[in-house]
């Protein structure tokens, strides 16, 4: 019965639009730079998905907080400098705990500021909904996102390193794909995942 | 390090869409069609270049005060200001170039190009010239690349029939992992370290 009810909830619908309905990458197609350029490795991967959920879920919050003070004009640049401090935030702590880490992901969390997603989220959910929402919003789609780049990023390091989380995997008489350590590996991988995706969900995009 | 050998490398082998992975996102959202590739690649150029040429004192700025946990914060903010200040200026005195640009100047604040590009060269330690070498080279580079996807898909629009799983955006994603398997083949023709 308490089933039930849950499924007509607003927050089951929120959790529900961000990871598979409405998942940020699959079906919006935001926020591929950093889905693609750091994901030759699952625990880069890892490290990322749980820095623009972080992200997402303050800078959301922060903004839905101030919403009513932001004049309309300037709000993207508002938005812009609540997210930057946030991404600094991580920045800084992925550097003090994480340094091998912060070394491999490089320019690239610095880019989680122009990462569409988190910007989409303030504009299209956090500036008409009160904190409580955006906050399981914010958290949905960060998890949507976490999960498609962790997917990828073990494919990839599979079949490039024959490793997953550094740990052995694939004997070594195996040959490694050079390819799936660059640039077009990443490509070929998302490319077969949203094909993937789009076919076991049926939501088609028609153009 | 030769400021030609950095602008053909940041166009060709280290080209900042089909090897760095960066600015995907209006790449894939505006490559419909070749003029509409063609409008935002030149607003990319113009601001691209500017904003780099622009970041570069002011990092070093920060670097003397040393306040460069902040970087991330000011350069975002001048990018923002850059490209309001641009469309202010371009719609007051050059309307036509206004007018051209359309709607793609304000997109670019969210392109991480821009800020992809001043995070590189912080990243390695450029020098003012190099900077606007690799600013300038990176931008061509991505205006290469929005073209020839713009290019190539409308070619699928119009003569392919294609799987309805990949139909739409799927398919991008597969023309640039090829782009970019062509672009390796001109690794070693230029170093930009």
């Amino acid at each position: 019965m308490k089933l039930i009810r849950l499924k007509y909830t607003k927050w089951y619908n929120i959790s529900k639009d961000g990871l598979s309905k409405n998942n940020p990458i699959v079906v919006a197609v935001l926020g591929i730079c950093s889905a693609l350029a750091i994901t030759n490795k699952v625990d880069n991967a890892i490290a990322m998905g749980i820095g623009v959920t972080f992200v997402i879920m303050a800078s959301s919050a922060t903004v839905s907080l101030i919403r009513r003070f932001i004049p309309s004009k300037v709000r993207m640049v508002t938005y812009m400098v609540i997210i930057s401090s946030f991404v600094i935030a991580f920045q800084m702590f992925i550097d003090a705990f994480f340094p091998a880490i912060a070394a491999a992901l490089g320019p690239y969390l610095g880019l989680i500021i122009t990462n569409c997603i988190v910007m989409g989220r303030a504009e299209a959910f956090a500036v008409k909904n009160p904190v409580r929402y955006t906050l399981v919003d914010g958290f949905a789609n960060g998890l949507g996102y976490m999960y498609v780049i962790v997917s990828i990023s073990a494919v990839r390091e599979l079949l490039a390193f024959g490793t997953i989380l550094n740990y052995q995997i694939l004997p070594d008489s195996f040959p490694t794909w050079t390819v799936m350590a660059i640039a077009p590996g990443g490509f070929f991988v998302l490319g077969l995942f949203i094909w993937l995706i789009r076919d076991v969900t049926k939501n088609y995009e028609f153009s | 390090m030769n400021y030609l050998e950095i602008f053909i490398g940041s166009i060709l082998n280290h080209n900042i869409a089909l090897a760095y992975i960066l600015g995907m996102c209006p790449l894939i959202a505006i490559s419909t069609n070749i003029k509409n590739a063609k409008g935002m690649g030149l607003a990319v150029v113009f601001v691209v270049t500017l904003t780099g040429i622009i970041n570069y004192p002011i990092y070093v700025l920060l670097q003397r005060t040393n306040t460069t946990q902040l970087s991330l914060l000011v350069f975002i903010i001048t990018i923002a200001a850059t490209v309001q200040f641009l469309e202010m200026f371009l719609e007051k005195f050059i309307p036509k170039l206004y007018n051209a640009f359309g709607i793609f100047l304000p997109l670019i604040t969210v392109n991480c190009v821009v800020l992809g590009v001043s995070l590189f060269f912080v990243n390695r330690s450029y020098n003012f010239f190099q900077t606007a070498a690799f600013s300038f080279g990176s931008s061509v580079g991505w205006m290469v690349a929005i073209i020839l996807v713009a290019g190539v898909r409308e070619k699928i629009k119009a003569h392919s029939d294609l799987p309805k799983g990949l139909a739409g955006k799927g398919i991008v994603f597969i023309v640039l992992g090829i782009l970019s398997l062509a672009f390796i083949g001109f690794t070693g023709l230029a170093s930009i370290q």
